[in-house]
């Protein structure tokens, strides 16, 4: 059926709320607006306001308040506007979400799906469009995933509610228009595996989320140069598949890898520093990373642009690490 | 009488094993930070003879008292103290963090305001399945000037929560002087402005705040809403136990010791309660709190091969 990433979305709700009654999403505006990103449009008609909750603008309260709800039997879905915001509830997601159960000696699991917009290229600014997964993903005790197609936008949910540990999803902003085919039996998927989304010989290129489009892209390019590129897709970037990337690595012998997060400390770090642990001897060139220019996403669309990992960048680090530059 | 006898063991318990636990901390037996409930005790007892086993607590990095009043194991507490395995937090959490899922304690939590969402969280799902259960929610005066506070108070007083909200005003945020700290005095008027009952209590007096307590938890169990208490307390002893204490007079505490809650119980309860009676008390308690001290002190380690336990869950969906 030809469906959109949102709907994607919004069936994984739907279908998680039909299983399960112990499921319910809250968030701002998830209701009667039908949430920010009008992922959730719909459900409130459909589930009522006890199950689809309209919070107050308060990030911390309502983040912990999943937290609180999941520790006490129940699976909430807990929606932030965008990871921004989320810098707000972080106090809830690091020392309580991720900490509880190790801090109790086991006693605490902390069963909370928390979703967020994540990502820049829709001119909404330096508070609206950072990329601060990676941060997340810093964090040991959580579980932080990046569906970049239909598929594991339908798919993700239901197994991170099933995880009886915090989950968090991140759904990048240019992503939600994406339309195309989804099987109509599509349903969960595995949440421990990178995906190649690209077999190729010459190059691995390492992305996830809203960069998983423009590396492909760039993908064609570079064949169109004779260059046969593999892209791989994280999906999870904590715990990370390290073992696909390095097997790919250890085929191609050279990477690169694309991350809308900053370069400096980010998880293209991560990347870099576990190609340089794991198999430094496999390479034929130095890694190389795509990543945001170091400053606060700005508004106007040409600095927005010049700010973001694009198509070009990634072709031309491709072609660097191939061709010697 | 028999509840007053409750109430006065409870708050021996707690007095005599915090006393315990400063020795041990000179002795470098316990290390870490220790925050000492001396002087409060009255609360917590007052409080959670209130709650029902299937209702739940959520505590402060000052927990103790909290934890042995709800029921958890002193010999728990005290190897959690210890480090050990036995800990009620396998030797994780230690003094700040001490947690029990079989008495519903979730925790003493070591971030001023960090589970007051937790607490309306906890009960959310009791709303959500419809169970009558109450959540105490502990924290101090400082906390009320955290955003939590009242993001929180206004989340509860919306959807109707039934938290019961114990704010244990000890007049000192760490150092800081509620004056010094609060434009405006009166924290049930500040809470009664999110449209919740609150209402402020003697916190030195058990009796008092019992009777608060079962006032509040019978109108939550109604379907009131939560509710707020202002327990207006002292701590006798330092913040921890690296607090020289340049914040406060000598008299004032030496004033507010006139006032301890365990004096003023057995005041009440003269003549009938005896000298021997309370001695009585005192060895029982004593008993416990060696037998505390001597499993822990025996009790073994964690092994260092399972530190990274817990940090994910060991049980597959």
């Amino acid at each position: 059926m030809k469906t959109t990433y949102r709907e994607a979305l919004r069936e994984a709700i739907r279908d998680a709320m039909n299983r399960d009654d112990r499921v319910f999403l809250m968030g701002e505006d998830v209701g009667s607006y039908g949430g920010c990103y009008a992922v959730s449009l719909g459900l409130l008609e459909e589930f009522g306001p006890e199950r689809i909750r309209d919070t107050p603008l308060s990030e911390s309260a309502f983040v912990g308040a999943g937290i609180g709800a999941a520790l006490n039997g129940m699976r909430p879905i807990v929606e932030v506007m965008t990871v921004n915001f989320s810098l707000l509830a972080l106090d809830q997601i690091l020392n309580n979400a991720a900490t509880l159960l190790h801090m109790s000696g086991g006693q605490f699991p902390v069963p909370v799906v928390i979703r967020m917009t994540t990502g820049a290229g829709r001119q909404l600014a330096a508070q609206h469009s950072h990329s601060l997964e990676g941060w997340y993903a810093h964090i040991p005790g959580l579980r932080v995933l990046a569906p970049a197609t239909l598929e594991d936008a339908r798919g993700m949910l239901w197994p991170a509610l099933c995880d009886p540990d915090p989950v968090l999803i991140f759904e990048h902003n240019a992503l939600y228009n994406l339309s195309g085919e989804l099987a109509d039996d599509a349903g969960p998927v595995d949440l421990t595996r990178a995906a190649v989304r690209r077999p190729g010989t010459d190059v691995t290129l390492i992305t996830y989320g809203g960069s998983l489009a423009k590396t492909l892209t760039a993908a064609d390019e570079l064949a169109a140069d004779g260059i046969d590129a593999e892209v791989i897709d994280l999906r999870t970037l904590r715990p990370l598949d390290a073992d696909t990337f390095l097997e790919s690595v250890r085929r191609t012998h050279r990477a690169v890898v694309v991350d809308e997060g900053w370069r400096s400390g980010s998880l293209s770090a991560e990347i870099a520093a576990r190609i340089a642990e794991e198999a430094l001897y496999e390479l034929d060139a130095p890694v190389r990373r795509v990543c945001s220019a170091e400053v606060p996403i700005p508004y106007a669309k040409h600095l927005e642009e010049a700010a973001l990992p694009q198509p070009a960048s990634i072709a031309a680090a491709a072609r660097e690490v191939v061709r010697g530059g | 009488m028999k509840e007053h006898l409750d109430l006065l063991r409870e708050m021996v318990r707690i007095r005599r094993f915090e006393e315990r636990c400063a020795e041990l901390y000179s002795s470098a037996q316990i290390r870490g930070f220790l925050h000492l409930y001396v002087g409060e005790e009255a609360v917590a007892a007052g409080v959670v003879s209130e709650l029902d086993p299937q209702d739940a607590v959520v505590s402060t990095y000052r927990d103790h008292g909290h934890a042995l009043a709800r029921g958890v194991p002193m010999d728990a507490v005290m190897a959690e103290m210890f480090g050990k395995v036995t800990g009620c937090s396998r030797g994780r959490g230690g003094s700040m963090h001490l947690f029990d899922a079989s008495h519903r304690f979730f925790g003493g939590n070591a971030i001023v305001g960090g589970g007051l969402p937790v607490a309306a969280g906890l009960a959310l799902a009791h709303v959500m399945r419809g169970e009558p259960r109450v959540v105490a929610c502990f924290f101090g005066e400082g906390a009320a000037a955290e955003g939590e506070f009242h993001e929180v108070l206004n989340l509860a007083a919306l959807w109707r929560l039934p938290v019961l909200f114990c704010c244990e005003n000890n007049m000192y945020a760490m150092g800081t002087a509620f004056a010094k700290e609060h434009a405006a005095g009166d924290l049930a008027l500040r809470a009664s402005s999110y449209g919740l009952a609150a209402w402020s209590v003697d916190g030195m007096d058990v009796l008092a705040v019992k009777e608060s307590a079962r006032r509040a938890t019978e109108s939550i169990r109604a379907g009131g809403g939560p509710c707020l208490l202002e327990l207006r307390t002292y701590r006798f002893r330092a913040h921890s136990m690296y607090d020289p204490e340049r914040y406060r007079e000598k008299a004032e505490v030496t004033q507010w010791r006139h006032l301890d809650p365990i004096d003023r119980l057995v005041e009440v309860m003269r003549p009938e309660f005896t000298d021997d009676e309370l001695g009585a008390i005192e060895a029982e308690v004593s008993v416990e709190i060696d037998h505390a001290v001597a499993t822990a002190e025996t009790a073994d380690l964690e092994p260092v091969t399972d530190l990274t336990r817990f940090v994910t869950s060991e049980v597959s969906p």
